[in-house]
C-alpha cells in the first residue's frame, strides 16, 4: 500500500528499522547454523548414541562461544528460554537460596526491565522485602544509594547494566565490589549490553548476568544466565538433568546454536560496530536538538549505549509520531506505553523525573550495525517535517507557545 | 500497511479534517488532561442554531486525533439539537471501530463537543446543564483525568 502523507513523501520501498533495542534482525550466519541444527541429525543432546552426541556437541560449541564472549567458563553458562527467564531465575532463585540463610531483602532500581521489577513484586507478595533505588535525572543508579540500602539480611543486588529505554550504562563494577564486600550476591540484567558494549564478567565482578539472543542478531526465545562458579540460585524450572541439573527441559538446540554464532560475531566486530552506531546516534542527537525547538534528550550522553537515542518532543503524544514515522517507513518505539494496554507514561522516564505530559511525547530510536548514515539523515528530515506539522494541531503545544509569548511580552513592558 | 487501526482511522489521522483554531468561535470547549496524554479543544461557530463552522486542536494519540476529526465531520452543518445527539459510539462506528484501549478517545471527542456547546450557552447567559447535561469531571482511569471513562 502506498500511503501519502500530507502530499509529501510516499512509503519507501524498504523499511528503515530503528528499533534494534526491541529486537534485531537474525543475521544470516546465525540462521545458517540454525537451519543446519534443525535439518541435520535431530538427536536429543541427553541421549547416548551418536546423533545425541552430535546435538550435545552443538550445545557445547555454543556454550563455549557465549562463555568466550563474556570471559566466563563454559560451565558457568546456562541456557534459558530468553532474557526474562534468566532474570526471573537469577532473582527468585537467589532469593530462595539465600532465604535459607535468613537473607530476605533485595535491592534493585526503579527503572529496571519489567522482568526484574515484576520478579521483585512477586517476591514481595511471598514476604521478601525489596528496596527500589531512585535513579538520578541523568539516568544513573548512585553507588552511595546502593551502599545506604544494604542491610545485614540483604540477599541480592540486581541492577541493569544498560537501561533499555534511555541507554545509560550503570556503574556495575562499583556496585558489584560493594556487594562482594558485604557477602551479597550481585546480578545484572545485561540484555541490552551484551553484543553492544564490552561485557567481561570477571572485570565487572558480578555473580550472575542475564542475556538474550535476539538483541545481537540471534533468534528470539533463547537466552542465557551466567552464574559464577559457586553461585547456586535455586532452580526455577525443575525437570531432567539438562544444564548440569539446573534448568530442566530439552535444550532449544538450534536456537542456542544461532545465539552462540551471533554473539561470537557481534563480539568479534564490537569495536567497529560501536564506532558506527555512535556516529549515527550522535548525528541524530546533535541535529534534532538543534533543528527541532524544545526537543530534549532523555538520559545522559555518556556513558550511553552506542546505538540509543531517546528524545522527548513536548506538545506531542508519542503514538502520533510513531504512526507518522511508520507511514514514512521508519520503525521506532515510543517512550510512552500508549500503544500497549497501559496509558501510563514509561516508568523509566518517570524515574528520571521527566514530567508525565512530556514523557508521553518521547521516542526511542535504536541503531544497529545494519543501519546507515543515509537512514539517520532520513530520520532527521522526517522528524523535522512531522513534528512541526503535528505541533500545529496540538492544543498543548500552541498553548505553551502562547504562554511563552505572553510571558515575553510582559517581560518587555 | 498493517496497523492496529482501521483504514478510516488512519485516513483521519494522516489527513485530519477541520483542524486548527477558529478566531470568531462563539463556543469553545476543552477536555482531557496532559497527564493522561489526551487533550481536545473544539471551536464552534454557531449561527441561527446551526454549526456553521467547527475546528479542533488535539494533543493525543492517533485515535484522539482521528476521533476529534470524525466528530467535527459528523456535526459540521448540523443543528445544535443534532450535535447534542452525537455519541461516542457514533464516532467509533463512523471510524469502522477502535481498539478497546482507545475507546476512551471517542468519549473524549463527544465530551469536547458538549463542552463547546456548554460554553456557547454560557456566553448567551443560559445555564447549559439542563440542555447539554452534566460533563464528566472525573476519570476512574487514573488519578488526574477527565476524559470520561
Amino acid at each position: 500500500m502506498q500511503a501519502t502523507v500530507n502530499g509529501s513523501a510516499s512509503l519507501p520501498e524498504r523499511v528503515i528499522y530503528l528499533d534494534n533495542a526491541a529486537t534485531t534482525p537474525c543475521i544470516p550466519e546465525a540462521l545458517a547454523v540454525m537451519v543446519e541444527a534443525l535439518s541435520g541429525p535431530c538427536g536429543n543432546p541427553s541421549s547416548h548414541y551418536s546423533i545425541g552426541y552430535e546435538a550435545k556437541a552443538v550445545l557445547d560449541a555454543a556454550r563455549a562461544q557465549v562463555a568466550a564472549a563474556l570471559n566466563a567458563q563454559p560451565g558457568e553458562i546456562f541456557f534459558t528460554g530468553g532474557g526474562s527467564e534468566a532474570d526471573n531465575w537469577a532473582i527468585k532463585g537467589a532469593a530462595f537460596t539465600r532465604s535459607r540463610q535468613g537473607k530476605r531483602h533485595l535491592i534493585t532500581s526503579a527503572f529496571e526491565h519489567h522482568a526484574v521489577l515484576h520478579s521483585m513484586r512477586s517476591l514481595e507478595r511471598m514476604g521478601f522485602e525489596v528496596t527500589y533505588l531512585p535513579v538520578s535525572p541523568e539516568g544513573f543508579v548512585r553507588v552511595e544509594d546502593v551502599a545506604a540500602a544494604i542491610r545485614p539480611d540483604t540477599a541480592l543486588i540486581s541492577i541493569m547494566m544498560a537501561n533499555n529505554e534511555i541507554g545509560t550504562i550503570q556503574p556495575i563494577r562499583e556496585i558489584a565490589a560493594l556487594a562482594r564486600e558485604h557477602g551479597i550476591w550481585m546480578h545484572t540484567d545485561a540484555v541490552q549490553a551484551v553484543g553492544s558494549i564490552p561485557v567481561d564478567v570477571k572485570e565487572l565482578g558480578v555473580d550472575m548476568l542475564s542475556l538474550s539472543g535476539h538483541k545481537f542478531g540471534g533468534p528470539k526465545g533463547v537466552g542465557a544466565l551466567y552464574c559464577r562458579k559457586g553461585i547456586w540460585p535455586q532452580n526455577l524450572i525443575d525437570g531432567g538433568g539438562q544444564e548440569s541439573r539446573r534448568r530442566g527441559g530439552t535444550e532449544n538446540v538450534a536456537g542456542i546454536a544461532g545465539m552462540g554464532k551471533a554473539l561470537e560475531l557481534a563480539v568479534k566486530d564490537l569495536e567497529h560496530r560501536m564506532t558506527h552506531e555512535q556516529q549515527l546516534r550522535d548525528y541524530v542527537i546533535d541535529r534534532v536538538l538543534k533543528s527541532i525547538p524544545d526537543a530534549r534528550l532523555n538520559g545522559a550522553r555518556a556513558p550511553r549505549l552506542p546505538g540509543n537515542v531517546n528524545l522527548s518532543f513536548p506538545g506531542l503524544e508519542g503514538e502520533t509520531i510513531l504512526l507518522d514515522l511508520d507511514m514514512h517507513g521508519i520503525c521506532a518505539s515510543t517512550g510512552s506505553a500508549c500503544n500497549s494496554d497501559s496509558l501510563d507514561p514509561s516508568h523509566v522516564l518517570l524515574s528520571i523525573g521527566v514530567p508525565e505530559e512530556i514523557g508521553h511525547g518521547s521516542m526511542r530510536f535504536s541503531f544497529g550495525p545494519q543501519n546507515t548514515m543515509e537512514e539517520a539523515e532520513y530520520l532527521c528530515s522526517v522528524l523535522e517535517e512531522i513534528i512541526p506539522r503535528r505541533r500545529a494541531m496540538s492544543c498543548m503545544w500552541l498553548q505553551s507557545e502562547n504562554k511563552a509569548r505572553s510571558f515575553s511580552l510582559k517581560g518587555e513592558n | 500497511m498493517a496497523s492496529m487501526y482501521s483504514a478510516k482511522v488512519m485516513d483521519h489521522f494522516a489527513n485530519p479534517r477541520n483542524v486548527g483554531e477558529l478566531p470568531d468561535a462563539n463556543g469553545v470547549g476543552e477536555v482531557g488532561n496532559p497527564k493522561c496524554g489526551d487533550i481536545m479543544r473544539m471551536y464552534l461557530k454557531i449561527e441561527n442554531g446551526v454549526i456553521e463552522d467547527i475546528k479542533f486542536l488535539t494533543f493525543g494519540c492517533g485515535a484522539a486525533i482521528a476521533t476529534s476529526s470524525m466528530a467535527t465531520v459528523l456535526i459540521k452543518g448540523k443543528t445544535i439539537e443534532e450535535a447534542l445527539k452525537l455519541t461516542n459510539k457514533a464516532v467509533v462506528e463512523a471510524l469502522d471501530g477502535l481498539p478497546p484501549v482507545k475507546v476512551h478517545c471517542s468519549v473524549l471527542a463527544e465530551q469536547a463537543v458538549k463542552a463547546a456547546l456548554s460554553d456557547y450557552y454560557r456566553r448567551l447567559g443560559v445555564d447549559p446543564e439542563p440542555i447539554v447535561g452534566k460533563l464528566e469531571e472525573d476519570c476512574d482511569h487514573c488519578d488526574n483525568g477527565s476524559c470520561g471513562i
